[in-house]
């Protein structure tokens, strides 16, 4: 964390949004957040950083501080020790005690509940946080329905909250949150109210919307498949620390620590869309169900739970079946099953596969570490997901 | 999950079913709940008894009726207007802001919802008197002298009424919570600003019940206006103070002015329905 050290030193501004310059000089440079908070019998500590258009995913379980961490960031708590900045812009800094209130910080919020205004339609609702910058009724309407339209919403502009699903006011409350153009957007566990049918919809939308956003991204969640699919980084956190961080692929592909492991808990092979399948860089293929379509070559992944992985010494007969082949790099016992971690390819250690299979199988097949096997698993249990660069 | 959901954790009473049994009643509360309900509505109903319907107009239009009503109604809607103005504010601090004592000055709020009006006359007389601690000053140095004025009369009925409204916007401030306001400052706008755009707007339905019962309060007031502001005719005799003057002599007047509060509260309850009275607050 040494980089960002030099924000802070020569900022030396008071507690207002335009009052501290950047410290680098070179354009924004997106979240810097250092938090120290207490709840209760358990403390959060912990540091990020998020790049202006970057998407964070924090990943945890409930009440590893998650959800803390936005109260921190949006200033509805005041941590014991922190510092946050914004592209050099002190919002928090307990030392020099500056807190810059919640609404002169520009954040946007986008929660498990839509909250919108129940009095307001929701043309209004999105109209608001334009409103209250000061643009007048007419433009800020005209936009606001644009923002409607970039959520598929535009046809629903003159409803009251009441008159809309969930998954509706969802889109809404997203759109009033990016219509306000915040300098940094926070999602607290987005998708985590919405039905089966309604979620994959609108984390296409979170996908496709925050690909065009520039400001720095936070997002809370405990779901790994919103990380694959919108977060570049990922933080994890239990017990209110970080016990990993890193790029999105690498965190879940490759887990360093056994929690991580735990949660994480999905086999991601990365590649480039092509219909139904994700053709991955060194020419392999493999076949599942879309879930949000993505453009031909747009990069996406399979994913799919090592539950469902089987594993064979020759390539296995039937179409449906995708066969990956691995080399065998790691074998541990888990619970019932034994999981084997297979590479993919050497030169890239972090597209390791796990599968769990039964020890019956495992002593069947004479399975050893360093064994070159095939990984297979059927086309139906594979989602393919269109994927953040990360 | 819909849009108008109810936040988690607050009770939401279950509908009953269509063609649902109702839980049954048992026996013995049958009987009591019948006595309650003649024991409220017997009298009122015995006041219609006992007017003479073709005395009714010219009772009504006399000029003691004419100057109480118009007394009451001006004075109860001015004690309305100050109990928004001082009491909506105080409903706001109580519900949003935290600081040592917060629940002994809730406690106090509720002060004069128990405490008998005569007490609270007494109370108002003695403070704004000629020789009140400040009744003194207010004499001396701006030749003010509030008791038996029709100001009194306002004072007496908004100590007694405000606590109704305050109550009221004080349970619907806290019912609804803070998320709305939260995400209103994520959309850049300051308290003030929240206030006026947010709190408020979703916190009319209360308002309007709120007022209704403190205008309908401060209609009734008798012990305090009495004790704090007399019974002077055309200045501080409201419509109660009528009443209990003229059923000393003519009781057919008397009775004739008490059906047009009944018929004032009626009014209130069944056009207004304030939630509080209704029970579904």
């Amino acid at each position: 964390m040494a980089e960002h050290t030099d924000d802070a030193t020569s900022a030396t501004g008071r507690s207002s949004r335009e009052a501290v310059a950047p410290a680098s000089g070179h354009g924004p440079t997106g979240l810097t957040a250092e938090v120290r908070l207490r709840r209760g019998d358990f403390t959060l500590d912990m540091a990020c950083r998020v790049r202006p258009g970057e998407v964070l995913a924090v990943l945890g379980p409930n009440g590893a501080g998650k959800s803390t961490l936005l109260t921190a960031l949006t200033g509805s708590v005041r941590p014991e020790r922190g510092r946050v900045s914004l592209d050099g812009r002190t919002w928090l800094d307990t030392e020099r005690r500056i807190d810059v209130p919640t609404h002169r910080r520009g954040v946007g919020l986008l929660a498990q509940r839509a909250v919108l205004f129940p009095h307001l339609t929701a043309l209004d609702n999105v109209a608001f946080g334009l409103r209250t910058a000061g643009v007048r009724r007419r433009p800020a309407r005209r936009a606001a329905l644009e923002w409607l339209r970039r959520t598929d919403t535009g046809e629903l502009s003159d409803r009251r909250p009441a008159e809309l699903s969930g998954g509706q006011a969802q889109r809404v409350a997203l759109a009033r949150a990016l219509a306000a153009d915040p300098e940094l957007l926070l999602l607290d566990e987005p998708l985590s109210a919405l039905d089966v049918a309604t979620a994959p919809a609108m984390r296409g939308l979170l996908r496709r919307v925050l690909g065009e956003q520039r400001s720095p991204c936070v997002l809370v969640t405990h779901d790994v498949l919103d990380a694959v699919v919108l977060a570049d980084r990922v933080v994890v956190l239990d017990r209110g620390g970080v016990v990993e961080q890193g790029r999105t692929r690498r965190v879940l592909a490759r887990p360093r620590t056994a929690f991580t492991a735990r949660i994480a808990g999905l086999n991601l092979v990365n590649g480039s869309a092509a219909g139904d399948s994700v053709e991955t860089p060194r020419g392999g293929v493999v076949h599942g169900g879309v879930v949000e379509p993505a453009g031909r070559g747009e990069p996406a992944a399979a994913v799919f739970p090592p539950t469902a992985v089987a594993v064979h010494r020759e390539v296995p007969e039937g179409s449906p079946r995708n066969a990956i082949p691995v080399r065998l790099v790691g074998m541990e016992p888990r619970g019932d099953a034994i999981r084997l971690r297979g590479e993919t390819d050497p030169s890239e250690p972090e597209t390791a596969l796990a599968a769990d299979v039964t020890p019956a199988a495992v002593a069947e097949l004479g399975l050893r570490v360093g064994d070159e096997v095939f990984f297979a698993v059927k086309a139906t249990e594979v989602a393919i997901h269109p994927v953040s660069d990360g | 999950m819909r849009g108008s959901a109810p936040p988690l954790g607050r009770l939401v009473p279950r509908r009953a079913r269509e063609g649902e049994r109702p839980v049954g009643v048992p026996l013995p509360l049958r009987l009591p709940a019948l006595l309650a309900l003649a024991l409220i509505v017997l009298p009122v109903l015995g006041l219609f008894a006992r007017v003479d319907p073709a005395r009714l107009p010219t009772l009504l239009t006399g000029p003691a009726a004419l100057t109480a009503l118009g007394l009451s109604v001006r004075t109860a809607l001015a004690a309305t207007l100050l109990a928004l103005l001082l009491g909506g504010p105080l409903a706001v601090v109580l519900a949003r802001s935290r600081f040592p004592g917060l629940r002994f000055v809730r406690g106090c709020v509720l002060l004069p919802l128990v405490l008998p009006p005569v007490v609270g006359g007494l109370a108002l007389l003695y403070l704004l008197g000629r020789t009140g601690p400040l009744g003194g000053p207010l004499r001396d140095w701006f030749g003010l002298s509030l008791p038996y004025t029709t100001a009194a009369v306002v004072l007496a009925q908004t100590f007694v009424a405000m606590p109704f409204l305050v109550v009221s916007l004080e349970g619907a401030l806290r019912a609804a919570g803070t998320e709305y306001e939260r995400v209103s400052a994520t959309l850049g706008a300051g308290p003030w600003l929240t206030f006026r755009r947010v709190t408020l707007p979703m916190l009319l339905p209360a308002l309007g019940s709120g007022l209704v019962l403190t205008f309908a309060r401060a209609l009734g007031e008798f012990g305090a206006t009495i004790t704090f502001a007399g019974s002077l005719r055309g200045t501080t005799r409201t419509l109660p103070l009528a009443i209990y003057t003229e059923a000393q002599a003519d009781v057919d007047a008397a009775v004739a002015m008490s059906l047009l509060l009944v018929a004032i509260a009626l009014l209130v309850i069944l056009v207004a329905r304030p939630k509080a009275v209704e029970g579904r607050g």
